[in-house]
């Protein structure tokens, strides 16, 4: 028995038990569902083993998504908690593990592949190539932030949660004061989930920088692929020191090495650092390509072309260099003194040069535009006064000897979801509406996607303006309870409404996409916003080969050359197309990888040693196997383009 | 496949000029990755708790050793690539083969150089310095070990399968990769070893 014992939870409750149990009749439900209509062949198909960009990127948008609610139900738990004074719908414990998992979750599982999804599917589109540069390792990237994701996840349920923070500061995530399993679930699950992370990184630098159609210079490529060209740069370089930070935590962890320790010399902020130098980079990963989808949304609906476009580019890559010089900004308050934080105040504040450029490249794109209200629209204009107003509170708290006051309040917790909830959420619900037609052949309805809009902005508002209140009278962050004394009471109850109402929110995306799947018309055009860049070039429906002729471009809004000035695209004949095989290697080596990681988590060594010969084994086979990949014929393309055509 | 047969065999087709420019770009992300093993050694190369610190465990025959194996292995990967170019296919696999070999001695000596350290009481657990110092050196001898057996599978399939643009593409591409643990082995050997003697 003493060999189960450690898959226990330490800190059983209810909810735990509750979720075992739905955990396991989902997994039961989706088996039988897929054995009862003979779904499985399918799945290997066309899903598991695809190597195709888009059809991996709709894999993460659903990952995403699926994510998106297990953080929120996180978030809700934690403002129901803090609700009400002395409130014992939780413990602390189940609260600790609780806040860790919702960051954790909210930044690597759900804004992360989110991103990834936009990358996936657009870029290769936007620059007009047929797919990545390396399409299978494309495929591995996505199944090892998969299984990560799903490893990270079965945390909970076996063997205990990580309940150090997402920042998972040293001392406390050390084994002396965190002895479950739960931050090793941390240290290897982020571990697997940032290997794909760093190879989409060089896949997509590859494919930006090589893979583009015939005439697009750097400077006339869309502003979207220019943000995921530069955080992708911002991955290469960052996700490689936390792989180090992460392996340096194992190795402290569960084979008593002394970084990060009390004693032997160890220095326990050497984590704080090193954490920061891949965190800081970190958000703006998040955020540059999001600013890349306002940019397009935000010109296609005003019918103008973007504002300042060399000016955008300066700024991000001006963003993306300050973003690893600011790392010390976390923690002003742990004693490096006056002169280095007085760099590292005056670097930060900084950054907000180069962003408000971007604010007001956007608002003079608006100014005499024809402006559309769509629903991707109403979040970019929603998404403007929110996020500045989040700016702003991040310049006071860049102020390093004002942060005494805001370290570690509610405040900082309301500045940090006051940028990314409009500045990322918002940037990938209206990509979401903004591409939905050109992946699925339908339009998200517009009615509810407003209203979606509209009760996520008045539930943000309402949850997280009283935390900067709150926040300034002193409440605490990650504090699981207070007193009533304290008089934070309304305040968290305000938030809790407002919570609430985002919950609503969330929920109303999936009946849109519910009840757009069965009402919403089928017969849209390849280009229903009448957007301007390329992916709206091709037919709707995407063909597996993107482009049947590689398309010649001018200028960096080639489509609207093409509809408006007569620009001719698609010069030439159809050639047979060179297209990569499927393949389950990804897959089956992104499986082996989960059992590593689980029994790693464990310290089962024999597993650990089989599944390492594993690993190097499908490598191995990668290494012999000849794979020429295979030829689209004249003939096929010729069907295919009439099909969809007359369609 | 279409093959350009002005450039080079590795760089000939659109498919292998783009894994030279990944490959590249991965070694960027390297370059980070021992950038943080660096600066957490230079972090806590004097935080030596009660075990010993560098200048008593460092040994220059051993180190100087292992330097003089892997700068040569360099220079005879480079021949390797050298005599490819030319399509010399026998003159090719013997100097790969020379390069695995000495890479192999290297990674002997540096077993050798742990197990003393071990006996000395330096293991990974014993203070922060020697967690740093181990990690780095690992880290880098676990390069060379994948480096080894990468080889070894290159030479394999370019007996099997000649000097065709997939091989000679893996090979140019594994001889960056031992070029650059050479690099990293010299900023080891001068800012690891000779600054931990002085």
């Amino acid at each position: 028995m003493d060999f189960f014992d450690r898959f226990a939870v330490p800190h059983p409750s209810f909810a735990i038990y509750a979720s075992m149990a739905a955990i396991g009749l989902t997994i039961i439900a989706v088996i039988a569902g897929l054995t009862y209509f003979k779904k499985w062949g399918y799945l290997w198909r066309e899903w598991l083993t695809t190597v195709d960009h888009k059809r991996i990127g709709i894999m993460y948008l659903l990952s995403a998504l699926l994510m998106l609610f297990r953080g929120g139900v996180d978030a809700i738990m934690m403002r129901a908690q803090l609700a009400v004074p002395d409130n014992t719908l939780l413990d602390a414990q189940h609260y600790n593990e609780i806040f860790t998992t919702h960051g954790i979750v909210m930044i690597l599982f759900m804004a992360m592949p989110f991103i990834m999804f936009f990358m996936n599917f657009v870029v290769p589109l936007q620059i007009g190539a047929r797919d990545v540069a390396f399409p299978r390792l494309n495929a591995l990237s996505f199944w090892l932030f998969f299984m990560g994701a799903m490893l990270f996840n079965i945390s909970f349920v076996v063997g205990g949660s990580p309940d150090a923070g997402w920042t998972s500061y040293f001392p406390l995530a050390g084994t002396e004061f965190s002895a479950s399993v739960g931050n090793n679930y941390y240290m290897i699950a982020i571990q697997i989930a940032g290997i794909g992370t760093l190879m989409t990184g060089i896949n997509f630098i590859t494919t930006i920088l090589k893979m583009r159609a015939p005439g697009m210079t750097l400077m006339k490529m869309p502003m979207f692929t220019w943000s995921a060209l530069i955080a992708n740069v911002i991955i290469v370089f960052a996700f490689p020191v936390l792989a180090v930070l992460l392996a340096m935590g194992t190795l402290d962890r569960q084979f008593g090495t002394n970084f990060f320790a009390m004693d032997n010399g160890g220095m326990d902020m050497l984590w704080a650092n090193i954490f920061w130098v891949w965190g800081h980079p970190e958000v703006y990963i998040l955020i540059l390509p999001a600013f890349g989808i306002y940019s397009e949304v935000i010109s296609t609906f005003a019918r103008r072309n973007l504002y300042g476009y060399t000016s955008m580019v300066g700024s991000m890559v001006i963003i993306s260099l300050l973003s690893f010089l600011v790392w010390a900004h976390h923690f002003f308050t742990m004693g490096q003194g006056a002169f280095t934080n007085s760099i590292f105040s005056i670097t930060t504040m900084a950054i907000a040069v180069p962003t408000g450029v971007k604010i007001f490249n956007w608002l003079l794109t608006l100014r005499k535009g024809k402006i559309v209200f769509t629903t991707p629209m109403l979040y970019s204009m929603l998404f403007i006064p929110l996020f500045t107003l989040g700016g702003v509170t991040g310049v006071m708290l860049a102020m390093s000897a004002a942060d005494y006051q805001y370290h570690n309040t509610m405040f900082l917790v309301a500045h940090f979801h006051n940028v990314i909830i409009p500045g990322v959420v918002y940037a990938m619900l209206a990509g979401l509406h903004y591409y939905w037609p050109k992946m699925f052949g339908f339009m998200l309805n517009e009615r509810i996607g407003k209203w979606t809009a509209w009760l996520l902005s008045i539930g943000f508002v309402l949850a997280f303006m009283p935390m900067y209140i709150s926040g300034l009278d002193g409440q605490a962050r990650r504090m699981y309870t207070y007193s009533e004394s304290a008089g934070f009471g309304p305040m968290n109850m305000v938030s809790f409404v407002g919570a609430a109402i985002m919950a609503i929110g969330f929920v109303l995306i999936v009946y849109n996409i519910y009840y757009s799947t069965r009402y919403e018309s089928r017969d849209i055009s390849n280009d229903p916003w009448d957007a301007r860049t390329l992916e709206w070039a091709t037919h709707t429906p995407v063909p597996e080969y993107n482009f049947a002729i590689l398309p010649d471009v001018r200028t960096n809004e080639a489509y609207w050359d093409a509809k408006k000035n007569g620009h001719v695209l698609f010069k030439g004949e159809f050639e047979k197309i060179h297209m990569p095989n499927n393949s389950g290697i990804p897959f089956i080596m992104s499986c082996i990888f989960f059992v590593w990681g689980f029994s790693f988590i464990f310290s089962l060594w024999i597993p650990v040693i089989l599944t390492t010969i594993g690993i190097f084994a499908c490598m191995a086979l990668r290494s012999f196997e000849q794979d020429h990949g295979r030829y689209i014929s004249v003939k096929e393309i010729e069907e295919t383009e009439t099909n969809l055509r007359g369609a | 496949m279409k093959i350009d047969n002005s450039l080079p065999l590795e760089y000939s087709t659109e498919e292998n000029s783009l894994k030279i420019l990944g490959f590249w770009i991965f070694l960027g992300a390297e370059i980070m990755l021992f950038a943080t093993l660096f600066a957490t050694y230079f972090t806590l190369e004097n935080r030596t708790g009660s075990g010993p610190t560098g200048a008593e465990i460092f040994q220059i025959t051993p180190v100087l050793f292992e330097t003089i194996l892997l700068l040569t292995s360099s220079f005879t990967v480079g021949l390797g690539i050298h005599a490819m170019r030319i399509g010399k296919q026998k003159a090719m696999i013997s100097f790969f083969s020379i390069t695995l070999l000495l890479g192999l001695a290297f990674l002997g000596v540096e077993i050798f150089e742990f197990v003393t350290y071990v006996h000395e009481g330096a293991g990974i657990q014993t203070s922060a310095f020697t967690s740093a110092l181990l990690t780095t050196l690992g880290t880098h001898g676990a390069h060379v070990t994948l480096g080894f057996f990468w080889g070894l599978f290159i030479i394999l399939q370019i007996k099997k399968r000649g000097l065709t643009p997939q091989t000679t593409n893996k090979a140019f591409i594994f001889s960056l990769y031992w070029h650059f643990l050479d690099v990293v082995w010299i900023f080891i050997f001068s800012f690891i070893y000779l600054k931990g003697m002085m």
